[in-house]
């Protein structure tokens, strides 16, 4: 199998599918490969963030830290899907922990190199934002749903 | 099997001949001041000179200036009380080592009635419950028990001020559906009923009685009897696609309107001819070693009809007055192949604050103007005059 | 009219229970078989039987598994004095069943196609067999794809099923979601709706079934539709208040359709609209 490049990478990923060739050349010279063997943090609560992952293979869990409890995972995020946008704004800072599950492979995106280039071209910008305006209202629709606590006791079987 | 013409006497004798026959009469009684069903004697049981006013919300008996038998609507009970009982002990059960348990007692002993005095709405109320309990494919043993009940129809020269059977094509004449037929001619010192045949069993039973064919005339004056009182409904009810219609106003503002008024009371179903819902209680004993698995008449109209564990699907009583009415009259066809309504009013003298399904179909089915529906008829309006209805035949 | 002695639609016949179950901490699996002199009953996946606790009341419990020689699995959650006597129920005891009722899954008619199971908390229940049918007419089915939701990794049921699908076959996808766990849970986390955007099926040559809270299943059809498979080929099981099981007691109605009668399983074109009617 011949080496791919980040842009191969970039291009064959979920969440680009439909961003023109040209865009994603522009963002793959922000990208490098990135491997977390399992159970590695790739993510702590409060610390700045500086990428934002294309994950490529494996399995991440997001969670928060409560005192006096077990570490809760609110979501779990894998192949197609992407870790992180708190380097969208700033100052750029974790919200949650991120803990790989198993061995993950991703493209991690430079947060101060993807921010500049949005800024200067702002066709680009609004195509990342438009497809992080989707995952967010995935995730808040999925979010909402969990907050309804499906799995009360309505259901005798 | 031609009409024949019986006279009061002949009329006591039909009745004799039913109870000689072992059938336990029962026909309409006048008791806590309305017509009620009771097992009779004999005819002088029956409420004879006196007729009714009905409107909505409210009932009166008030007295003829003749003798007839049967000069009045139908009260607030009906045939169903008979058929399908407030209260059927459908299993009962002991507990048995090894096996657990088996079945206690013999089966259900169905009474052998003979109903006098059935109109024709509560025929075709009976046709519709007969869809319910013996049309699918589960019969249930106790309804069909009782329904090989001897009918001794009588067709309607009175119409209820609530009545619209002629709007919901169930009367005022009953074409089918009974063992006899009479209409009731009082005139002067005549006092005789045309009496049609509506099965061999009808005419055997007749043959014990005197009797004379009717001649053209005597059919002419019966016809003319069901024909009158078709002209003197006192609602009537626009039944055409009613079905699609109403599936069309679920989201309807004239639900809340009605809520506002409605008690939640059960009464409009407990009257009802057609309403069939039930519930099964379980007892046991104090030893618990027989269970007893009661059914008794229930109510859309109540929270629990729609109970799933954790709350009521329909918790407001919109969603309740919405789900009976859209299912009297909507989706009952669907489900049983015909509308669950046959006009004869109950639902509206009996309503404790008078709310009457055809001006509330009325409201649910005006044409809306631009923003909320304005047609609403507060509580205790006056009722629109009723125009005379078409008769179908 | 009056002709032979009906049978009783509402009378219970003895089962005895021979294995017990405990799922999770409100949920028995339980299996019974007909005691002597009973029939056994031919059920169908996705039918129900009402199951009766003596003296206490009936309740409506779908089939968890078909066993050979009417032996029937039920699995019941503890919600209600009936539900929880049930849950009480010990190896060797009786219990009172009629049936089986409904409308189930035909998972036959989804011979050739893809077979995608989409199933919250207890409502994986009556999918089991579905799942259960096409392992062992596998060669029949294209992909067979098993979603399953849970509120938590303790409260998911048939752990052991799902443990030995996923690792001892290797033509059917299994894979589980919780909406909270600890660092131990290796599944997923999210709903079971996100499930359905990341498993490889051919929407097109797919069938659905899905079970559920009402919410849930909602969601997953609009999921399943936005995959690409039409609601004609998304089969929901619905729950009502049934009480008789026969159609005569009009607890079960919702719109047009009497439950225990016309569904419980529905095709979602039909379905759908009515649930989305509130109040209905």
């Amino acid at each position: 199998m011949t080496e791919r490049t980040i842009r191969d990478l970039l291009a064959e990923h979920e969440f680009f599918a439909e961003m023109s060739p040209e865009h994603i050349d522009l963002l793959a010279g922000c990208g490098r490969n990135v491997v977390f063997p399992a159970n590695t943090a790739i993510a702590h609560e409060g610390d700045p963030a500086e990428h934002f992952y294309v994950l490529r293979t494996g399995r991440v869990a997001v969670g928060i830290h409560m005192p006096q409890r077990e570490p809760l995972v609110v979501a779990t995020l894998g192949p197609g899907d992407v870790l992180g946008w708190s380097w969208l704004f700033s100052p750029p800072y974790w919200r949650f922990d991120a803990l790989t599950t198993q061995e993950t492979r991703a493209i991690a995106l430079d947060g101060v190199c993807l921010r500049a280039k949005c800024d200067a071209d702002p066709a680009l910008g609004y195509r990342l934002m438009q497809r992080f305006a989707h995952i967010l209202v995935q995730r808040l629709e999925a979010t909402r749903v969990q907050l309804a606590d499906l799995y009360g006791k309505t259901h005798a079987g | 099997m031609g009409s024949v013409v019986i006279d009061r006497r002949g009329f006591e004798l039909l009745i004799a001949a039913l109870q000689s026959r072992d059938y336990k009469v029962v026909a309409p009684t006048a008791r806590d001041g309305a017509i009620a069903y009771d097992e009779i004697g004999g005819v002088s049981d029956l409420p004879a000179g006196l007729t009714d006013e009905q409107e909505a919300g409210s009932y009166r008996l008030w007295c003829r200036d003749d003798d007839a038998l049967f000069g009045y609507a139908v009260g607030p009970q009906s045939w169903k009380r008979y058929l399908f009982e407030p209260k059927t002990v459908v299993f009962r059960a002991q507990r048995v080592e090894r096996v657990g348990f088996v079945r206690a007692g013999p089966s259900d002993a169905a009474p052998r009635y003979a109903f006098v005095g059935v109109r024709s709405c509560e025929i075709a109320a009976i046709g519709i419950q007969d869809r319910v309990f013996l049309g699918g494919s589960h019969a249930d043993p106790h309804y069909r028990a009782r329904r090989d009940a001897f009918i001794v129809a009588v067709q309607c020269g009175e119409p209820g001020g609530t009545c619209f059977c002629a709007s919901m094509r169930t009367g005022p004449r009953a074409e089918a559906g009974f063992d006899l037929a009479l209409t009731e001619i009082v005139a002067g010192d005549r006092h005789e009923f045309v009496v049609e045949v509506g099965s061999s069993r009808g005419d055997d039973l007749l043959g014990q009685v005197p009797s004379r064919p009717a001649d053209s005339s005597d059919l002419g004056a019966a016809r003319a009897v069901t024909d009158s009182a078709s002209e003197r409904m006192g609602r009537r009810l626009d039944a055409d696609g009613l079905p699609e219609r109403l599936a069309a106003v679920l989201e309807h503002s004239h639900w809340d309107q009605v809520a506002s008024r409605c008690l939640g009371c059960t009464s409009c179903t407990l009257v009802c001819p057609t309403c069939f819902c039930s519930r099964v209680s379980d007892t046991t004993d104090l030893k618990g070693l027989e269970a007893t698995r009661t059914r008794t008449w229930d109510s859309c109209f109540t929270l629990g009809h729609s109970y799933l564990h954790g709350g009521s699907v329909r918790s407001t009583i919109r969603d309740r007055y919405r789900q009976w009415l859209t299912h009297k009259l909507s989706t009952w066809v669907a489900q049983f192949g015909t509308s669950g309504c046959v006009g004869c009013g109950r639902c509206i003298t009996w309503c404790p604050v008078g709310i009457d399904i055809t001006v509330e179909v009325q409201a649910l089915l005006a044409p809306l103007g631009p923003g909320r529906p304005t047609v609403s008829p507060g509580a205790g309006a006056p009722v629109e005059p009723a125009a005379p209805a078409e008769v179908p035949r | 009219m009056l002709a032979e002695r009906v049978s009783e639609p509402m009378e219970p016949q003895p089962y005895r229970v021979i294995e017990v179950r405990h799922e999770t901490a409100d949920v028995v699996t339980f299996t019974i078989e007909p005691t002597p002199g009973i029939a056994s009953m031919d059920a169908l996946p996705g039918q129900f039987n009402m199951l009766w606790a003596f003296g206490v009341g009936e309740v409506p419990i779908s089939l968890s598994g078909l066993r050979p020689g009417g032996v029937l699995v039920h699995t019941v959650r503890s919600v209600g004095t009936v539900s929880e006597a049930l849950t009480r129920l010990h190896s060797g005891e009786i219990v009172g069943v009629r049936g089986p009722f409904g409308r189930g899954w035909e998972v036959e008619t989804a011979e050739g196609d893809d077979i995608v199971v989409v199933a919250g908390g207890i409502g994986f229940a009556p999918l089991r067999p579905v799942v259960e049918h096409a392992l062992a007419n596998r060669s029949a089915f294209g992909r067979v794809v098993v979603l399953v939701g849970a509120r938590r990794p303790e409260e998911m049921i048939f752990d052991e099923d799902l443990l030995r699908w996923a690792v001892a076959t290797d033509d059917i996808a299994v894979e589980v979601t919780v909406d909270a766990a600890g660092h131990d849970w290796s599944g997923h986390v999210g709903v079971v709706t996100e499930l359905v955007g990341r498993a490889r099926f051919d929407a097109r040559h797919a069938v659905a079934f899905v079970c559920g809270p009402e919410v849930m299943m909602r969601f997953a059809t609009r999921s399943l539709q936005e995959r690409g498979v039409p609601l004609g080929r998304i089969r929901l099981s619905a729950e009502r208040n049934m009480h008789c099981a026969v159609a005569h007691c009009g607890h079960c109605q919702l719109g047009e359709y009497i439950i225990c009668r016309d569904g419980p399983v529905f095709d979602a074109a039909r379905l759908l609209p009515l649930l989305t009617v509130r109040g209905r």
